[in-house]
Formats: structure tokens, C-alpha cells, sequence
């Protein structure tokens, strides 16, 4: 789970990491407000879950209240590759003398946490890694010791931070390290971490992603979504605890098994077509759960065709096939007529293509092959597509 | 031969009173593992058809010697229960939970290397072992698998039955299917297994089912083309997914330019190894080097 800037800055102060004050607005009149009080001059910044915000036009320094509105004007709504802008954070603009880079991630290679520090912060921290990987600082750390002082002090020595802020820079890379930590973080990134002309060690920037998984253990972490920024659909799947993820083409999926939904796709554009999303109905799904995961791919208005691939273990491919005839009742009801292919093999096959059979359902192909599947369900959706235009 | 499981093991299993834990258990036990005992809590000296329970897995060593256990207890209890079982001496522990936080796994995978390098984890979020004829640890149907030539290693769990059944169509079967699961520490990576598989006699070709997210593939590769002498055939799932979307497993999400399918198909070719564009030419490429009638493309 990604957080905003503002979000993480706000997981970093309370692990006493230094960043500026400021408020999170949504509104052209609340950013004014919160200008006038954070004091000027103010950085007006958009908060979207994607980089390249300041080159899109996404962050802009206001010296006052007309500055603010102007600036707020333009950048709430604006599309930000994808990302339209809903929030701007407000913050008192800091004095920069240096830009340094600072992380703290999984890296899953080495199964350590990798603790990253760069005097050359401010830019994308790949193309240092490429030009000069010297002066990127790499450090693993043994996870069950965890960060001591004189590593963190060692960290920012070798990474060139000047003499001055040694200290300061170790300060941060345990807070950091602390948010990575307790906060059950996979990634904790400053960039940049700058430090002022008065020699203070700040957070500018704050990329935060946040272990699913272990929202259990941190209750207050769980509104921290970007849940207005969310695709309307991702957010319904999410509370109705379906696998489902959103992308750009007109062909709905279903499977059951990560590996096979994505291999699902895969197949799918090879024969030519373009998904328009991914779901796993999981193991074990009953009749109810396909219906529901039905109505959620329908939610899309793109969808020209369904592809149904089933490979049962768990999964019982009759389950499949009821849930699939009462998701039809439903359809019924809407009038949507889009065209299904359904190939089912494994647990209980020959059952629920009996089943499907005895329905039969109006615009339900079977396909006895992954393959063949793929090439029916893409015929279809190009048969729609010209249907729909004529 | 076969590897990890088979006609020697003796399996303990955390969780077995649950719903799904007593479902697999039996199913497992079904197919002829040797089920020995059973831990939960609190459920010590009660029985699972017969499958004597325990309080723990000291408990469970002492009285009936288990030397695999098999974790299907929730999430916030995974981690715990999996050390306590290696502690207990079990060597091999395999879990089967989805679910288990990174940092959890990451705990868990540094106090086996550094307290209990004898034991080996594999998963979390796996679904098992399965050595056909001999014996199934998990949630494997092995009605769709065949005893045979061919050593299997996955990320993920239906994927590799679309693969494994598609082999036993064309008449070959498996020597073992590991399910090394999608998480982001897996206990076992690709090159612990292939490792195993290249001295197993009864391996005489691997095949290699990966997908997006870390660079495991990639390791795979440069492990093959040193230690690897048997043929290794390659799938990775995930060409369309998109970058920074996590595609159902919590391991499988790319990013930034790390983490792509295209990048660890390309790894793999550039090592020797034969990487199939779908589940079905992975099957084919595999019979045909064995050395099988060709199929059908279908």
C-alpha cells in the first residue's frame, strides 16, 4: 500500500524524523487558509501516488495569497500521468543548502533490509545508480540486530555528508529506519533529505509503501489508502476481498491462481486481444463469490467479452459454473449482453460443463483449451467492437 | 528417489483442527503420507480420525518424531509456530499460509540461517509438496499429476497444475512438484530447489515456472548455467502486468524497471535456458526434449 507524501510525512514525524509544517487541502479556499497560517513564502505540491510531479507542473512556490489561489487553481484536477490531483499539501517552503537521498527497503534478493544513502539526492536515485554508483551508499543490515548509531554514523561518513551533519543525517537514517521497522513498511524513501543553511536535517519528500499484510498490527494505518484516487471498481474488489486490478483493454478475466490469472492475460494479448482487467477468485471460491466477481467485471464498461479460465484444484469447477448461471439471472436484469467463453478443466470439469450445458445460457462458449479460449474470447470482443460501432 | 517428500516422511501438521487444515490433512493422508501427529494449542491429546493432536511441537517431536511439518495455522500465529516446529528439530516445514507479514518472513528466514541452519522453509503461501506414488504435503491435487521424469519448482500454485497436467497428457510424469509460493521472502528460492533436483536420479528434466516481482528468476539463471547439467525448461507468467500493480500474489509486483517478465525471460535464454511463451509450449518443449511423440498445439 502507497502513501502520499503528506501521509508518510506523517508516519516520519511521529518517529521523530524532522520534516516542515504544513496541512493537506483539497479545496482552492482550504489551501489559502492553510497558507496564511503555515506562513510564507509556501509550496503548493500535488499529491499523487506517481513520480515526475514537479516537471508535470505539480509543485510550485507561492510567495503569497494570490500565488496559492492561482497555483491551487491549476493544480487540483490537473492529470498527473493518469493521477488526477484531488489533494495538495501546503507546506512552509524550507531554505536548501544541500540535497542528499536517504531509503530503507526490503531487498528481497539478499532477505536483509538494505538501508541506501546518496549526497546527490534531489534526482531520480536510479540514474545515480547508474552514473555513479559510488556515490550511491549501499548498507544491509542484519535484520535481527537492526541499525545501530555507529552504522548509521558510518553510513553518512562514507556517503560524504559534510562533517557538520554527520550526526544529523545519522538521526535520520534511524528514524527512518524506525518508520521502516515499526511501521511494518516494505519502503521508506527520502528524496530529497535535504539539509538547511541553519545545518538542520529535513525531510522534503516522503515515498512510504506500507506491508498489506500487516495493516493488522497498525489499526491507524488503515485509512491511509489513497482511496479518492482509487479506481472505482479496485476499491468496491477490495472491500468485497476480491483480487481485482484494473487495466486499459476490453477483455474481463477470471481465474483462480495468481500465476494462472497472469498467465491468463499473457495468453489473452498473444492471441491478440488486450485484457481489461485481472482477477483471482481465489481457491476454494463458491458459487456466491464467482457471481459477485461477475458483477464486478461488468462494472467495467469497456468489457466486450469474458474469458472464464479454471483450472480446478480447490476450486470446484460445478461451484464455477452455478455461480456463473445465477450471475446470468443478474445480467438478465441489465440488459448488458456481452458475450462469455468458459473453459473449465480439473476438480469436478465434466460436472460443471454438464451444468453449463443444461443452462444453456445465452452467448456462453466453452473452450476446452487455454489456448483456444484465448482465440474465442478475442474473436468475440472484435465481433462486439463492430457491432457496437454499426 | 524424488526429493523432500516421500515414502520416508513423517508429517506433523500445525493447524489441524482447523477447517481446512483437518480437510487437507486427511486428504494428504488419503493419498498415503505418513500423517503422525497433529499441533494446536490448548487441543493436546485430542485426535483428527485418529491423528493424535499435541499442545506443541516439542511435544509432538517427543512422542512421534516428525520429520516435516506442515504450518496452516493464521497469518499472526504463522511465523511463530514455523520456529517453534525448527526448533523442535523438524528439518523440513512447510507453509501452506497466506497471508504472513514480509517483516515476519524476513524475521523468520534470518533466525533458521543464523538458530537453525539444519532446517529447511518452504513458502509461506505455497501449496506444498508432491512427490507422485510417494507422498503429498499441501494442497496439490494429485489426480492431475503422473509419477515421473520431470522435476517441477513454481511460484505459483494452479499454474503449475495447468503445466503438470498438460505433461501427463502428453504421458510424462513428475518426480516432485515443489510450490515455492508468491511471496516476497520465500523460505526456499528457485536455486535451493534446483539444487536439489540436479542430484536427484529420478529428475531427468526441470521445468521452471516463475512470474514478475524480485529477481529470483534472474538468480535462477546464473545458478543454472553454472551447477545445472539436466535440460531446464522456463515459463514466466506476468507480460501484461503493469508496473507498480500488484498482480494477487504479494511478491508479484514490478518496480520501477526491475521485476519484469521480459527481463527474466531474457535472463533465462541468455543462460541456455528454453523459456515457452505459454503453459502449453512449456509442456511441449518439455516432452519433446524428452524425447515423446509430438503434440498438438491446442
Amino acid at each position: 500500500m502507497d502513501l502520499l507524501e503528506y501521509q508518510g510525512k506523517q508516519l516520519f514525524a511521529r518517529h521523530g524524523l524532522r520534516v516542515s509544517s504544513g496541512e493537506a487541502v483539497t479545496t482552492v479556499k482550504d489551501a489559502v487558509r492553510a497558507a496564511d497560517e503555515v506562513g510564507y513564502p509556501v509550496v503548493v505540491k500535488a499529491q499523487v501516488l506517481i513520480g515526475g510531479r514537479g516537471k508535470a507542473g505539480g509543485v510550485k512556490l507561492a510567495a503569497n495569497a494570490e500565488e496559492v489561489r492561482e497555483h491551487a487553481t491549476n493544480i487540483l484536477g490537473m492529470d498527473i500521468r493518469g493521477h488526477t490531483v484531488r489533494t495538495l499539501w501546503i507546506e512552509h517552503a524550507s531554505d536548501i543548502a544541500s540535497e542528499y537521498y536517504a531509503s530503507v527497503l526490503l531487498d528481497r534478493s539478499a532477505k536483509q533490509p538494505l538501508v541506501m544513502f546518496s549526497v546527490e539526492g534531489g534526482v531520480d536515485i536510479e540514474e545515480v545508480a547508474e552514473r555513479a554508483p559510488e556515490k550511491l551508499i549501499r548498507h544491509h543490515i542484519d535484520p535481527l540486530a537492526g541499525l545501530s548509531r555507529e552504522e548509521a554514523v558510518k553510513i553518512a561518513t562514507d556517503g560524504g555528508a559534510d562533517g557538520d551533519v554527520v550526526e544529523g543525517v545519522a538521526d535520520a537514517l534511524l528514524a527512518l529506519y524506525e518508520v521502516w521497522l515499526a511501521e511494518d513498511a516494505t519502503l521508506a524513501e527520502i528524496n530529497p533529505l535535504i539539509v538547511t543553511p541553519a545545518r538542520e536535517v529535513k525531510a522534503l519528500d516522503a515515498k512510504v509503501s506500507l506491508d498489506g499484510n500487516a495493516l493488522y498490527r497498525h489499526p491507524e494505518n488503515q485509512e491511509l489508502s489513497d482511496s479518492e484516487n482509487e479506481d472505482p471498481i479496485e476499491r468496491r474488489a477490495k472491500e468485497e476481498g476480491v483480487q481485482y486490478v484494473k487495466l486499459d483493454g476490453d477483455i474481463g478475466i477470471l481465474g483462480n491462481g495468481a500465476g494462472l490469472v497472469m498467465s491468463t492475460l499473457d495468453v489473452v494479448a498473444q492471441a491478440g486481444g488486450s485484457p481489461a482487467n485481472f482477477l483471482d477468485a481465489g481457491g476454494g471460491s463458491d458459487a456466491e463469490k464467482i457471481k459477485q466477481a461477475v458483477r464486478l467485471i461488468l462494472a467495467n464498461d469497456a468489457v466486450k467479452a469474458v474469458l472464464f479460465n479454471i483450472f480446478g484444484g480447490i476450486t470446484r469447477c460445478d461451484e464455477v459454473a452455478k455461480g456463473l448461471i445465477a450471475a446470468f439471472a443478474d445480467i438478465g436484469e441489465d440488459g448488458r449482453s456481452v458475450p462469455f467463453v468458459v473453459r473449465l478443466d480439473g476438480t469436478n470439469d465434466v460436472q460443471g460443463r454438464e451444468l453449463l450445458q443444461q443452462a444453456a445460457l445465452p452467448n456462453v462458449y466453452t473452450a476446452r483449451t487455454m489456448n483456444e479460449a484465448a482465440e474465442k474470447v478475442v474473436a468475440l470482443a472484435r465481433e462486439q467492437g463492430v457491432g457496437a460501432r454499426a | 528417489m524424488a526429493i523432500l517428500v516421500d515414502e520416508h516422511t513423517r508429517l506433523a501438521v500445525a493447524g489441524i483442527t482447523g477447517r481446512e487444515g483437518s480437510f487437507h490433512t486427511l486428504n494428504n493422508r488419503a493419498y498415503g503420507t505418513n500423517v503422525v501427529g497433529g499441533v494446536t494449542p490448548g487441543k493436546g491429546g485430542q485426535d483428527v480420525e485418529g491423528i493424535p493432536v499435541f499442545d506443541s511441537w516439542a511435544q509432538a517431536m517427543l512422542e512421534v518424531q516428525p520429520n516435516t511439518a506442515m504450518i496452516f495455522v493464521p497469518p499472526r500465529f504463522a511465523a511463530d509456530s514455523i520456529l517453534e516446529a525448527a526448533a523442535a528439530g523438524v528439518q523440513l516445514v512447510i507453509a501452506i499460509t497466506e497471508g504472513i507479514p514480509a517483516h515476519d518472513e524476513l524475521r523468520v528466514y534470518n533466525i533458521l540461517k543464523r538458530d537453525h541452519p539444519m532446517t529447511r522453509l518452504i513458502g509461506p503461501n505455497c501449496p506444498g509438496i508432491l512427490s507422485p506414488g510417494k507422498a503429498n504435503v499441501g494442497i496439490i491435487p494429485a489426480s492431475f499429476f503422473e509419477q515421473g521424469n520431470v522435476g517441477v519448482v513454481s511460484r505459483s500454485g494452479t499454474l503449475t497444475y495447468q503445466i503438470g497436467n498438460e505433461i501427463a497428457q502428453a504421458g510424462f510424469g513428475c518426480s516432485t512438484i515443489v510450490g515455492i509460493g508468491g511471496d516476497p521472502v520465500p523460505g526456499s528460492s528457485f536455486v535451493d530447489v534446483l539444487e536439489l533436483f540436479q542430484s536427484d536420479a529420478q529428475t531427468e528434466l526441470i521445468v521452471l515456472s516463475g512470474e514478475i516481482g524480485g529477481s529470483a528468476e534472474e538468480e535462477a539463471a546464473e545458478y543454472i548455467s553454472a551447477h545445472v547439467s539436466k535440460p531446464v525448461v522456463a515459463y514466466i507468467a506476468g507480460f501484461t502486468a503493469p508496473a507498480g500493480k500488484q498482480m494477487g500474489h504479494a511478491g508479484a509486483i514490478i518496480s520501477g524497471t526491475a521485476g519484469t517478465a521480459a527481463a527474466k525471460a531474457q535472463a533465462l535464454e541468455a543462460k541456455g535456458v528454453r523459456v515457452g511463451r505459454t503453459p502449453t509450449e512449456v509442456a511441449q518443449i518439455a516432452v519433446q526434449i524428452l524425447g515423446g511423440a509430438p503434440i498438438t498445439t491446442g
